[in-house]
C-alpha cells in the first residue's frame, strides 16, 4: 500500500516546487518553518545546490535574520571539520539569544575545545561502542514488552505509542532516572527547544524557563543522591563524579543535561517514526528487507540519512574566510544543512532513493563530522537495530493509515503523528 | 603488494594484502576487518578507525597530524601510539605492519 497523499498535500506540494522554481534566489529561505511542516524544504535545497550553493540567505524572524545557507556534501565536511575556523560558541541553531540572556544554556555541543573536549569525554564513555553491549539485553526486553502492548486492528499514534515510549525509556535508564517518571523527560525536551519566535504555538518564554527551573530542581535532586554515593555507570553519576564535570555550575549542568534528553530524544525518536514512514513508501525495499532480515545493519544508516532528525547544525566565524568561492565575514553564522547534504547527487549515489542495501550507507552527514560528532551515535543506531529485528520478528504487516504531521522546526525535523495500524 | 596484520581487542587476527597507495582504513573496510568503520570516509573527521601502531614500527608509520590529534582528542581510549588509520597511507616499506584494535571499538 503507499502513502495516502490527500489530493490538498499533493497540491502544496506542487505549488511550493512550482513557486521555488521561479523566486529570485535571493528570496530563498530554507529555515522557513514552513518548509518543514509541507516537507517541501527539498525543493529549495535541490535549487540552491544546483544554482548557489553557498547562499546568503535571510530570514523575516528576528534573531535569525542573515545567514550563509551551506548546501552541499564536501562544502559541509569542511566547514564541519574545521572548528578553527567555524565556531560553535554562539550556538549552534541560527536563534541569536540577546547577550545575557538566561535561555543560554551552556552545554559541550556548544563549546570550542579545549573546554568541550573535557567535558564531551566526561560522558562519551557511557556510550561508547563497548559499553553498549551491557545496555543490549536491557534494551532489547523494553523494546519486546512496548510492541507486545500495542494495539491491534485498531488505529493508532506510532509516534506517541512507539517512538516517544522507547526513546524515553532509553534516557530513563541511562540517566538511572525514576521511570514512572519518564514522561517528564519527554516534556523538559520538547520545552527545552520550543521557541515562540519560529512557533506561534510554544509557551511564553516565562513558561518555558519555569518549567526548565523545575527540571534543573529534579535533576539537582539527583544530582545530590548520586555525589553522595559510590560513583556507578549512569550518567548523572559519572557527571557528579567526573573530574571535569563536578564543579559545574547550575547553568552548565542544565546546559549538558538538556544537551543529552534533546540528543537522545527527539533524534532517535523521529528516524523511529521517518524509518517506518520510509519503508511504507518504498515497499520494494521493504519486500529486501522481510527477505533478508540481515539488511537491517544498513537499513539503520540509511533510515537515519533519509530522515536527518536534526536538519542543520549553526557555526559562526571566527575570522574572515572563504568558503565555495563566497566571502565569509568574521561574525557571519552559517547553516550546514546536513538534510541537503544527504541529497547531494555529487557524494551519495541516487540521493533520492532510500534504499536499504545501499553501498556504503555509514556515509552521512546526520551525525555531523569532526570534534562535535554526534556522541551518541552508535546508540542511536543500536536502539534502531533492535526496533527493527524485533519489529520484523513479530509483525507481517504494519500499516500506515493516513498523513504524518510534521513538527513546525527548520532544526529537528521529525513528527508529532502518524497513524499506523497492525493488522491481528 | 604491502601485508598488515590487525590485532582485534578481544582476539581474532586479520592479515590483509593491498595494493601500495591504499589507506590503513580502507585496507580494513574493504576487507571487511571488525572494529574499523571508517564513517566519514576518510577524512579524518568521525575517529571510527582508531588503531594502535605497533611499537616497532611507529618510526617508519610517522606522526599524527594536526587536525588527527584534534579527532584522537575524543577516543576514550586514547594511547601514545594512537593513530587514525585513514590518515596512514600503505606502501612497500609497511610491509608487514602490525596494528592493534581499540577496546571502544570492538
Amino acid at each position: 500500500m503507499k502513502t495516502i497523499n490527500s489530493l490538498e498535500s499533493v497540491s502544496i506540494r506542487a505549488a511550493a516546487r512550482a513557486r521555488t522554481a521561479v523566486l529570485p534566489l535571493a528570496e530563498l529561505n530554507p529555515a522557513d518553518p514552513q518548509g518543514f511542516v509541507d516537507d517541501t524544504v527539498g525543493y529549495v535545497f535541490e535549487r540552491l545546490r544546483r544554482e548557489d550553493p553557498v547562499h546568503r540567505s535571510h530570514s523575516p524572524i528576528p534573531g535569525i535574520d542573515a545567514y550563509w545557507s551551506v548546501t552541499r556534501y564536501r562544502d559541509i565536511m569542511q566547514v564541519d571539520t574545521s572548528h578553527n575556523i567555524y565556531s560553535s560558541e554562539d550556538g549552534i541553531t541560527l536563534m541569536d539569544f540577546p547577550p545575557g540572556d538566561e535561555q543560554k544554556l551552556q552545554m559541550f555541543i556548544a563549546m570550542d575545545p579545549p573546554k568541550h573536549d573535557e567535558q564531551r569525554k566526561a560522558v562519551s564513555s557511557i556510550v561508547a561502542p563497548a559499553n553498549l553491549n551491557n545496555w543490549q539485553d536491557l534494551i532489547r526486553q523494553r523494546t519486546g514488552r512496548v510492541l507486545d502492548s500495542l494495539p491491534r486492528n485498531e488505529t493508532f499514534n506510532w509516534v506517541d505509542l512507539v517512538s516517544i515510549e522507547l526513546t524515553t525509556y532509553m534516557l530513563a535508564t541511562l540517566l538511572d532516572f525514576p521511570v514512572e517518571d519518564r514522561r517528564l523527560l519527554t516534556h523538559w525536551s520538547d520545552i527545552s527547544t520550543a521557541n515562540k519566535l519560529t512557533n506561534p504555538d510554544a509557551p511564553e518564554p516565562e513558561v518555558r524557563m519555569a518549567e526548565l527551573r523545575k527540571m534543573l530542581q529534579y535533576f539537582t535532586r539527583l544530582w545530590n543522591e548520586r555525589i553522595n554515593a559510590p560513583p556507578r555507570t549512569d550518567l548523572i553519576s559519572m557527571l557528579a563524579h567526573g573530574p571535569a564535570t563536578r564543579n559545574m555550575g547550575p547553568a552548565q549542568f542544565m546546559g549538558n543535561l538538556v544537551l543529552l534528553i534533546v540528543g537522545g530524544n527527539d533524534t532517535t525518536r523521529n528516524s523511529m517514526t521517518g524509518g517506518l514512514l520510509a519503508l511504507h513508501d518504498h515497499p520494494q525495499e521493504m519486500a529486501k528487507l522481510r527477505a533478508d532480515p540481515g539488511l537491517v545493519d544498513s537499513l539503520v544508516p540509511e533510515i537515519i540519512r533519509w530522515q536527518t532528525p536534526l536538519a542543520y547544525m549553526r557555526r559562526t566565524a571566527l575570522v574572515d574566510t572563504e568558503l565555495g568561492g563566497k566571502q565569509i565575514r568574521r561574525g557571519d553564522k552559517l547553516a550546514m544543512w546536513y538534510l541537503s547534504g544527504n541529497r547531494d547527487e555529487s557524494a551519495i549515489p541516487e540521493p533520492n532513493h532510500f534504499i536499504v542495501d545501499r553501498e556504503r550507507p555509514r556515509q552521512h552527514l546526520s551525525f555531523g563530522f569532526g570534534i562535535h560528532r554526534c556522541v551518541g551515535n552508535r546508540l542511536a543506531e543500536l536502539q534502531l537495530k533492535i526496533l527493527w529485528e524485533e519489529l520484523l520478528r513479530r509483525f507481517e504487516a504494519i500499516e500506515v493509515v493516513g498523513e504524518p504531521t510534521r513538527v513546525r522546526s527548520s532544526f529537528v525535523r521529525g513528527f508529532s503523528h502518524l497513524p499506523v495500524r497492525i493488522p491481528a | 603488494m604491502p601485508k598488515v596484520t590487525f590485532n582485534g581487542f578481544s582476539g581474532g587476527t586479520h592479515t590483509v594484502e593491498v595494493p601500495p597507495g591504499t589507506t590503513l582504513m580502507r585496507a580494513a573496510t574493504d576487507n571487511r576487518v571488525p572494529g574499523i568503520d571508517g564513517d566519514c570516509g576518510g577524512n579524518c573527521a568521525c575517529a571510527t578507525c582508531h588503531v594502535y601502531v605497533d611499537p616497532d614500527w611507529s618510526d617508519r608509520v610517522g606522526a599524527r597530524t594536526a587536525t588527527e590529534e584534534d579527532m584522537l582528542n575524543l577516543v576514550p581510549d586514547l594511547r601514545g601510539n594512537s593513530r587514525l588509520a585513514c590518515q596512514i597511507t600503505l606502501t612497500d616499506a609497511l610491509n608487514g605492519l602490525v596494528i592493534g584494535l581499540p577496546e571502544s571499538q570492538h
